[in-house]
């Protein structure tokens, strides 16, 4: 093949062909993750909005509405000091969807430039931070996450952070797991052969490399850290009364379960729904950024 | 086998420091003095100046951590500044409740994980494909104290079956321990089932192409022979092992489970310990829990290597 007919066929390959585009047309056609993501769309702006949806004041006590079940007034009832099951539900999406949000960027944030210098530079350097890894990653992430938040003191923030330290090992080790595949590549050989630092190589011609895979566990770290601060704010080690948040709910929904199960049924629906669409949405981008995993 | 065995034992020894380091390192998070911290509310001087002289605090860090390493070989873990007793005492009574649970959730998680991957892997695209899927994403996605609350709603407030909360032992009432337990083990193993199931699918799917499957085919055997006897004792190898690593998560949800199902386990006491600020209690039972899965990590890499003779040579 000369290098004319070369030429030819690449200028004859449709322009829009790139392996973002790729990707993004496979993700569209998967049901479930177009469902994840219209969800995850819903509960942001719900989360956003939260100030015109909601009906009533979430922090509201009425004692003529004690424990009301659901009605006109109250589609989802009303709580044991007379709050609107509803409004506080919509606040409480901003507790979760915060929690998801910026303890994922913490582990992101402090994960992806430890694994990058632990594949990056190797040796010794590899060694130390893959151990102290490995000693985070032996302490059961909800564990090591309550006794943080324990140490730290109870509040949502202090909450988010402990997620978001439990979280890190995880984007370490796969980020440095990528790029000691990604450094080998011919085209980093040659970026160092031209005579590119190692900073400019890591971080323009390997770190761009090493994203589809962190992108899918991100969105599925997500959906995790979200059941975890749910249940550190179940713990009552999270969000704290009367600020509302779903896991808290739940809390103090479990002493009424006999008379007032509504208080436990909308928030932990709520919690199971938001998840299920960050899982639903990670699977269809691990799908459409892998084919091979397909 | 002994290269491997020594191979592995000698990663397991920085990761124990650092683990020991963490651990120990948490006590620096609280602000301000730890011994005031620590002696409570009342903050008796008496109690400050014994703390301080127990934790050695005013020697330099990296010897206070010598005290509580040599404390830790010695079984002294400290002790519960709420009842008063030694945190391995404490652990020690509380562990065999939770070893219970932890045991009852995986025997329902295997039941349910493994026969729903290998029908899902057999019958590939089918709807019972898409039924064991959505029952996985269902257990991944469910919080499980969540799922204990609706198990309470319907078994013990609608139908009166199942007792909400309590634990009898099982020596001194076996039945009304089962009663007890089946509902929480049941949510705690919920979402291992969901995992299994889903590296049992793919295991399988794995093994379903491979040649000797194939071979078995043509020998004329019957499916239900090629897939029970020749597709999945090869495809449950990766999973048994994967399936020890999910320790983590049965441990993480005995915490949520207990204190929803008010079973004084290993969960509770930790959550205990944290709202009672009983922060040795804490350290102790990360200690222990980080312990466990190291070795449960262990002995994981030594039967699959047992199991895989490729790894053997």
């Amino acid at each position: 093949m000369t290098v004319a007919t070369i030429t030819a066929d690449f200028t004859a390959a449709p322009r829009d062909d790139s392996p973002a585009r790729r990707a993004l047309r496979r993700l569209v056609h998967r049901r479930g993750a177009m469902f994840g993501l219209g969800c995850v769309v819903f509960f942001i702006l719900v989360a956003i909005l939260a100030g015109v949806l909601a009906p009533y004041d979430p922090l509201q006590t009425s004692w003529s509405a004690v424990r009301k079940a659901p009605s006109a007034a109250h589609w989802f009832g009303t709580d044991e000091i007379g709050r609107d099951v509803l409004s506080r539900v919509i606040y409480g999406a901003r507790a979760s969807l915060l929690a998801g949000l910026v303890s994922v960027s913490i582990a992101l944030a402090l994960g992806v430039p430890i694994g990058l210098v632990a594949g990056y530079v190797g040796g010794f350097t590899d060694g130390l931070i893959s151990r102290v890894v490995d000693a985070m990653l032996a302490c059961p992430f909800l564990i090591l996450a309550i006794a943080l938040a324990a140490f730290l003191g109870p509040s949502l923030t202090n909450a988010m952070i402990a997620i978001g330290i439990s979280a890190t090992p995880i984007f370490v080790r796969l980020t440095r797991a990528q790029v000691l595949a990604v450094k080998v590549e011919d085209y980093v050989e040659a970026a160092r052969a031209v005579g590119n630092s190692h900073w400019r190589i890591a971080l323009r011609h390997v770190l761009p490399n090493v994203l589809p895979p962190l992108i899918v566990q991100a969105t599925l770290a997500t959906a995790a850290a979200i059941i975890a601060e749910a249940s550190l704010s179940f713990l009552g080690l999270g969000q704290q009364p009367p600020a509302p948040s779903w896991g808290s709910m739940l809390n103090t929904a479990k002493n009424y379960v006999d008379n007032a199960p509504w208080m436990a049924v909308w928030p932990g629906l709520s919690i199971f729904m938001v998840v299920l669409s960050f899982n639903l949405l990670g699977d269809g981008l691990r799908d459409a950024l892998d084919p091979r995993h397909v | 086998m002994f290269d491997f065995l020594v191979k592995r034992l000698a990663t397991l020894v920085p990761t124990l420091f650092f683990v020991s380091v963490l651990i120990f390192g948490l006590q620096q998070l609280l602000p301000g003095d730890p011994a005031v911290i620590l002696a409570g509310e009342d903050r008796d001087p008496n109690v400050v100046a014994y703390l301080r002289a127990k934790l050695h605090l005013d020697e330099p860090l990296p010897i206070r951590y010598f005290y509580w390493v040599d404390g830790v070989f010695h079984g002294d873990l400290g002790e519960s500044q709420r009842i008063q007793k030694p945190v391995l005492d404490l652990i020690v009574e509380k562990l065999p409740v939770t070893i219970e649970l932890a045991f009852l959730a995986m025997l329902i998680a295997l039941a349910i994980g493994i026969p729903a991957g290998i029908i899902s892997a057999v019958k590939k695209d089918s709807l019972w494909d898409y039924g064991a899927n959505v029952v996985a994403l269902w257990g991944l996605s469910t919080p499980n104290f969540w799922l204990g609350i609706l198990l309470i709603l319907l078994f013990s407030v609608a139908l009166g079956w199942l007792p909400a909360s309590g634990y009898v032992s099982p020596f001194v009432d076996l039945k009304a321990n089962l009663a007890a337990m089946i509902m929480p083990a049941f949510v705690l193993g919920n979402a291992i089932a969901a995992v299994l199931m889903r590296h049992t699918r793919s295991a399988m799917l794995q093994v379903l192409n491979a040649d000797y499957v194939r071979t078995a085919r043509a020998k004329g055997l019957v499916e239900r022979t090629v897939v029970l006897k020749h597709a999945l004792r090869n495809a449950l190898i990766p999973v048994i092992t994967l399936g020890a690593l999910e320790f983590g998560t049965l441990l993480s949800g005995a915490v949520l489970t207990e204190q929803v199902f008010t079973i004084p386990g290993f969960g509770k006491l930790i959550v205990d310990a944290v709202f009672n600020r009983d922060y040795a209690v804490v350290q102790g039972v990360v200690l222990c829990t980080a312990t466990a899965y190291i070795s449960l990590n262990l002995f994981a890499d030594l039967a699959y290597f047992l199991a895989n003779p490729r790894l053997r040579g």
